[in-house]
């Protein structure tokens, strides 16, 4: 009885979150531009719906959030703030697109080396905070600069990744996959003609939905999520419980940077797009900030969180040129804002479900 | 000797932000509370400053009265950081909330904004607001004839108001931070804010002035960003509020420390920045995308300074934790 309470009051609080986030959207495009303010907000929440190839793209972004909200939520049942989502996202397409490009494997072999690649890239804020004691969030921030530094130079250096190589005149983004290797690209399962050809589908959101459920298998059923989650309420009550506190934030980052990782892999194998050497962190690993928060970082709360970020996504890019896609970012913000505060909504939630459940007790009386 | 006297200039103007926002951090954190939000901060300090650039040049005012106007937008740029930094102060000390992912919350809403606000003002896709280039400090600025020797290079090529006004808010700091009672109250409620409170503090209040001293700060410190970069603002401050924070923590949260371990990290920001013109770096034969390389110094070094810094590290003992009254 309690925990389903605790359940109803955390949707409740994230969907008071979502309202008010897209009010103050709303009122942000009245202020800036009165007579399209109601087309712009229509656009937003109707393109996802609006035809079966919006919808594809939407079910397409939403597996890589899905998986960095995965990895933010994971870290964060640990303790951790895990906002280098974006280096190990980039880390792990990095690796992926290497098998595919490179090493001409097929697709679910380069999802496995982008698990690993995003993994790799999470030790390093878990060891640091273990070993010496160095906040995770720094870490993880610098990790993100490094590791698209990183990638840019040794792209820069794999000229067999390029799309010059296989003679597209462009060489700042990787080769497409339907050039280099096309067993590399995520199968569409016949998915595509349910949705009209549409060009964004493929199975990718089945895995991500699958591995949410995984997470919240280990994190609920198992001993080993059992203790990391202990870690996370109580760092010294964990220790004095016999728990190795450190071991458990060094492998809850190494599965948080995997989970990001897989995104990476799940978003650039699907042949679609190819990756662009970038001067600034790609977003979609800070999208799984309000993803995981959204969802109270429970990994089937995820899914659905993440279906709704994407959601607002792809109508934000519908709205271009009348209003800046930004637009969307805000109302994320605001969201994210007020989840910050989310205990002392959820105080309050339950609190008037409390006197609510009272009144009915009494009318129960009465009658 | 020509290319000794830029790197010296460049480094102090790029450590200058660097300074201006790990003190803001600095005022933030001796109170208690962690201000992530920094980097936001600066976008609106810089979108604010460079908006008011823009209306003063295409006004005439700039070029005729260019110090002038550009101490109006330095003005500017604090009085937005500090009214940004009070949506984190009310989260955070009044709501009690997690002040990381307030901070985060404000970092997204930041750059976000700055580039609606810009489409707007600008029309569409018109995302970079430029710099008037009036705002320099030449020799014609003290009436004084155009030379080209080295000291010309290290103080009128690269300089700007925002170089000697950091020079006195940091002295302003270590003043305030060490000499008077109000800067011994603040390190109280970030040490312990029961026993503060204990004594008569009123430990909201302080906790309100060091966030929002640190909006003061961190706002000029994103103008100062973006006239260091000097290729016009597009709504991103790189990073450099996050480098402030590893900055403050290298720095061990005192303004001495803070002021070394700044230019230590702008030289690096500089070699990252003008790789290809400095000539005694190291040039790696048959290595594309150097400059990558370089671009990655910079965090690397903050990782490594960050080893050995953290374990003996004497962070504020109660950043962090929100301040309940209840709970002494």
């Amino acid at each position: 009885m309690k925990k389903d309470n605790q359940m109803l009051v955390g949707i409740i609080s994230s969907v008071i979150s979502i309202a008010v986030g897209l009010i103050f959207g709303f009122i942000l495009l009245l202020i800036l531009n009165p007579a399209k303010a109601g087309l712009g907000m229509s656009t937003m929440l109707s393109t996802a719906f609006s035809n079966m190839d919006q919808f594809g793209k939407m079910l397409y972004q939403a597996a890589p959030l899905m998986m960095c909200g995965l990895s933010v939520g994971f870290a964060f049942k640990t303790g951790l703030f895990n906002i280098g989502a974006s280096g190990q996202y980039t880390i792990g397409a990095f690796f992926a697109l290497v098998g595919a490009i490179g090493l001409k494997l097929p697709w679910w072999a380069c999802l496995i080396l982008s698990c690993v690649g995003g993994a790799i890239w999470g030790i390093f804020p878990g060891l640091f905070k273990a070993l010496f004691n160095v906040n995770e969030v720094i870490t993880s921030i610098m990790f993100n600069w490094i590791g698209m530094f990183l990638v840019n130079l040794l792209l820069a250096n794999m000229p067999f990744m390029l799309s010059a190589y296989y003679g597209v005149g462009t060489t700042d983004r990787t080769a497409a996959l339907s050039d280099a290797n096309p067993s590399a690209i995520i199968p569409r399962g016949g998915l595509d003609r349910i949705f009209g050809n549409s060009s964004w589908i493929n199975i990718s959101i089945f895995i991500a939905v699958a591995v949410a459920i995984i997470m919240w298998f280990v994190l609920f059923k198992t001993i080993f999520g059992y203790e990391l989650m202990a870690c996370g309420f109580n760092k010294e009550a964990s220790r004095y419980a016999g728990i190795n506190a450190n071991r458990n934030i060094v492998l809850s980052m190494i599965i948080a940077g995997a989970l990001s990782g897989l995104g990476g892999g799940i978003y650039y194998l699907a042949g679609t797009i190819q990756y662009v050497l970038e001067k600034s962190i790609l977003g979609m690993g800070f999208d799984g900030i309000p993803v995981a928060l959204l969802a109270n970082s429970h990994p089937v709360g995820t899914i659905f969180s993440a279906l709704f970020i994407s959601y607002i996504k792809v109508g934000g890019s519908a709205m271009q040129p009348n209003f800046s896609s930004e637009t969307i970012n805000i109302i994320i913000s605001v969201i994210i804002y007020l989840a910050a505060f989310a205990l002392l909504t959820k105080l309050i939630i339950a609190k008037f479900l409390q006197s609510a459940g009272a009144k009915n007790e009494k009318k129960e009386v009465k009658a | 000797m020509s290319v000794l006297a830029n790197i010296i200039s460049l480094t102090v103007i790029f450590a200058v932000p660097l300074l201006l926002v790990a003190l803001g951090g600095m005022y933030s954190e001796h109170s208690g509370v962690i201000n992530l939000a920094l980097e936001g901060i600066m976008v609106i300090g810089a979108l604010c400053g460079c908006f008011l650039l823009r209306s003063f040049d295409i006004s005439g005012f700039g070029p005729s009265h260019p110090q002038l106007a550009m101490l109006l937008a330095i003005v500017v740029a604090a009085v937005s950081g500090m009214v940004f930094s009070l949506l984190l102060a009310f989260a955070a000390i009044n709501l009690k909330a997690d002040q990381t992912i307030g901070g985060t919350a404000l970092n997204i809403f930041a750059p976000a904004f700055a580039i609606v606000i810009t489409w707007a003002v600008q029309g569409q896709g018109q995302t970079t607001i430029q710099i008037p280039t009036w705002i320099r400090i030449t020799q014609e600025t003290f009436g004084m004839e155009k030379t080209d020797g080295f000291f010309a290079t290290m103080f009128f090529k690269y300089q700007y108001l925002t170089t000697p006004i950091a020079v006195v808010l940091f002295i302003a700091a270590w003043l305030l931070m060490y000499k008077t009672r109000f800067g011994l109250r603040l390190r109280a409620c970030g040490e312990h804010p029961q026993a503060a409170d204990s004594v008569g503090i009123n430990v909201y209040r302080m906790r309100y002035a060091g966030v929002v001293i640190s909006g003061f700060l961190a706002g000029i410190g994103g103008l100062a960003y973006v006239i260091a970069v000097g290729s016009g603002f597009s709504s991103s401050v790189g990073g450099y509020g996050f480098l402030a924070l590893a900055v403050m923590i290298f720095g061990n949260w005192k303004p001495f420390n803070i002021l070394g371990s700044a230019f230590i990290f702008a030289l690096f920001k500089v070699i990252a920045a003008y790789n290809s013109s400095i000539p005694f770096l190291p040039k790696f034969e048959g290595l594309k995308d150097q400059s990558s390389l370089y671009q990655m110094l910079p965090y690397i070094v903050t990782m490594i300074v960050l080893v050995f810094t953290s374990k003996n590290s004497k962070a504020p003992k109660a950043e962090g934790i929100p301040y309940d009254k209840g709970s002494r």
